[in-house]
């Protein structure tokens, strides 16, 4: 015991993974195979420096890579899962929800958090694919309403990144009617003029993708991200016809018109930064 | 086995063969067969209440997706007057898996919108199996937005199997035209009343089910994923289903008792199948009734009623 571990109050601990000691300092990359250079491929955002791929990443990192390093304050730190069907298949769910939180440190799939984007005060929401498939429960549905209520209030930009699968079935019906509580509060920012971005990262499916995901001011995507109703098996199983190639990637959703544009990780901070000082009429940032 | 009966209905199916077998030899001879007919029925009709008065979750589901059941296009002309379908999205096309139209409900103006799943195989083709595209979502979202304009209630009809997912619901967005009712009905300034008549399968049933007053028929079904799904992901076999349909409590008196809905409308003995004129009856006068205590608040009161009932759902 170190005199860090000593003075620091007990509890979960949540610590980026990615930060913890590498199991190699060499990784692969999923789409390519070359190997990389670990504290390269982190400086690069995990982003495939050859090409271009990116990688997923967890909602703490992708809050920490995107915030200003200063003024950031975790919200909705209090709301819990609930199992108000007491919901058992070969596992209960709570045994699940307990299993997502070792794993991932965290408490649900979503975390919420006020900052500043190059000194623009905004409220950003991220999806932890990691906790159960980044699926939308109660608990999900809550701090994003939290988070859009903050940002409603105090007039910020709302920011959110989805990574998910969708609804969470496990929470049956109550988890379908989180779709309708975010898109309700979503129209709230809409009547009084506050800006939404919504960015989709790699996947973002079902309930999600018909509520929060798709009604974003600006609609934006990383590149290759996949996004849509239907995940590709349902639909290969409906109509029976392989799909085509680059159905649903971020490509795709932009040439149909479902998504402003496309960004690279490296560049969703300035970016996403210039697009919301237009829109709050404030001066482009700059940088000092 | 008659397939008018599910097969745990299979035991009336049986007396009810008796009974038609009987009445013919009754027409045949003089026999005088009146007394064991009447007894006959009565034991079906006791028969039919005690199986329905504990069916599963999974025999709910069953009845639900019942072949006979009533669906949207057999209710409108027995719960409305005076009906005129409105067509078309305004931008691709007419979808018709959702039936949209103005009409009157004890002589006031409504306007109607209700997903239909079709009665015959041309039918089903052409209603797609009552799984709308983005098309048909953005023609209720436009029927939606008339009536507030001209300040009709709005009284929506739910049954499908769930929104299509093929190319053409993909290439159109059909998850932000979803996205996109959830929205404008959590603000809409007209009194909205859904009602889950068959099945209500996840975003596809959501997308015409936000409002101020939701019912479920008796023996109607309501799931965030159909019960084959949730038991595909997780048994990994759809033969796991009925486990499933249990666990996610995909019935009236589940989301009742979880304040997901507002009311249980009864069904006659057997299920609306049996008896759509009672069952249409049933439901027209609980529409009137709902009808009539939401327009008696002011519109205010209404919305945020809505929103705070959506804001609610869940909490412990």
């Amino acid at each position: 015991m170190n005199w860090l571990s000593r003075i620091r109050p007990s509890g979960p601990t949540y610590s980026d993974r990615s930060n913890s000691v590498p199991e190699g300092l060499w990784k692969k990359c999923p789409k390519c195979a070359a190997p990389l250079y670990r504290p390269e491929l982190e400086k690069n955002l995990d982003v495939c420096p050859k090409c271009e791929h990116h990688m997923r990443i967890g909602a703490r990192r992708r809050l920490d890579i995107f915030l200003d390093p200063d003024g950031r304050v975790e919200l909705g730190m209090d709301v819990e899962t609930v199992d108000q069907l007491k919901f058992r298949d070969v596992k209960r769910y709570r045994d699940r929800i307990l299993d997502a939180q070792k794993k991932t440190g965290e408490k649900d799939a979503l975390l919420t958090m006020e900052g500043t984007l190059r000194d623009l005060p905004v409220v950003v929401c991220a999806f932890e694919f990691a906790f159960h498939g980044g699926s939308m429960g109660y608990a999900v549905g809550e701090r994003f309403t939290r988070a859009a209520n903050t940002a409603l209030h105090s007039n910020k930009p709302l920011i959110c990144f989805s990574a998910t699968g969708g609804a969470r079935m496990q929470e049956a019906l109550i988890s379908l009617m989180q779709m309708a509580k975010t898109s309700a509060v979503l129209e709230r920012l809409r009547v009084a003029g506050v800006p939404y971005v919504s960015v989709m990262t790699d996947p973002v499916y079902g309930g999600v993708s018909a509520s929060l995901a798709m009604l974003g001011d600006l609609n934006i995507a990383e590149p290759a991200a996949r996004a849509g109703f239907a995940g590709p098996n349902i639909i290969e199983q409906t109509i029976r016809q392989k799909l085509p190639k680059g159905f649903q990637r971020s490509e795709f959703l932009l040439e149909k018109g479902h998504i402003d544009m496309i960004i690279s990780r490296r560049e969703l901070r300035e970016r996403i930064a210039s697009l919301l000082s237009k829109f709050t009429h404030r001066p482009e940032p700059v940088d000092v | 086995m008659n397939l008018n009966y599910l097969s745990f209905e299979q035991p009336i199916a049986e007396l009810e063969a008796k009974i038609e077998e009987l009445q013919s030899v009754g027409n045949d001879n003089n026999v005088n067969i009146a007394e064991e007919v009447a007894r006959l029925r009565d034991k079906s009709q006791k028969l039919t209440d005690k199986i329905y008065s504990k069916l599963t979750a999974w025999q709910v589901v069953q009845v639900a997706r019942h072949p006979h059941r009533p669906y949207t296009a057999d209710y409108i002309p027995r719960l409305f007057s005076d009906w005129e379908e409105l067509h078309g999205d305004r931008h691709f096309g007419d979808d018709r898996a959702i039936i949209g139209g103005v009409a009157r409900l004890d002589g006031k103006p409504v306007m109607v919108i209700g997903e239909e799943k079709g009665r015959g195989v041309q039918q089903k083709v052409m209603r797609n199996f009552g799984m709308p595209k983005a098309e048909g979502y953005r023609k209720a979202l436009r029927l939606m937005e008339m009536a507030e304009r001209f300040k009709m209630p709005v009284l929506t009809l739910i049954d499908t199997p769930g929104a299509y997912p093929g190319i053409d619901s993909e290439e159109r967005n059909i998850s932000e035209a979803i996205a996109r009712n959830l929205s404008v009905m959590s603000r809409l300034k007209t009194p909205i009343i859904c009602t889950v008549i068959g099945e209500g399968s996840s975003g596809g049933a959501l997308a015409i089910g936000v409002g101020d007053q939701l019912n479920m028929l008796q023996y109607s079904t309501y799931f965030v994923i159909s019960p084959e799904g949730c038991a595909n992901i997780i048994w990994k076999t759809a033969e796991k289903a009925p486990q499933a349909a249990e666990a996610m409590g995909v019935t009236s008196a589940n989301l009742q008792k979880l304040g997901i809905i507002d009311e249980t409308i009864p069904e006659p003995s057997g299920g609306a199948h049996r008896d759509i004129e009672a069952m249409s009856h049933t439901l027209q006068s609980r529409l009137i009734q709902q009808l009539s205590e939401l327009r008696a608040m002011p519109m205010e009161d209404l919305l945020d009623r809505r929103y705070r009932r959506l804001m609610s759902i869940g909490q412990p």
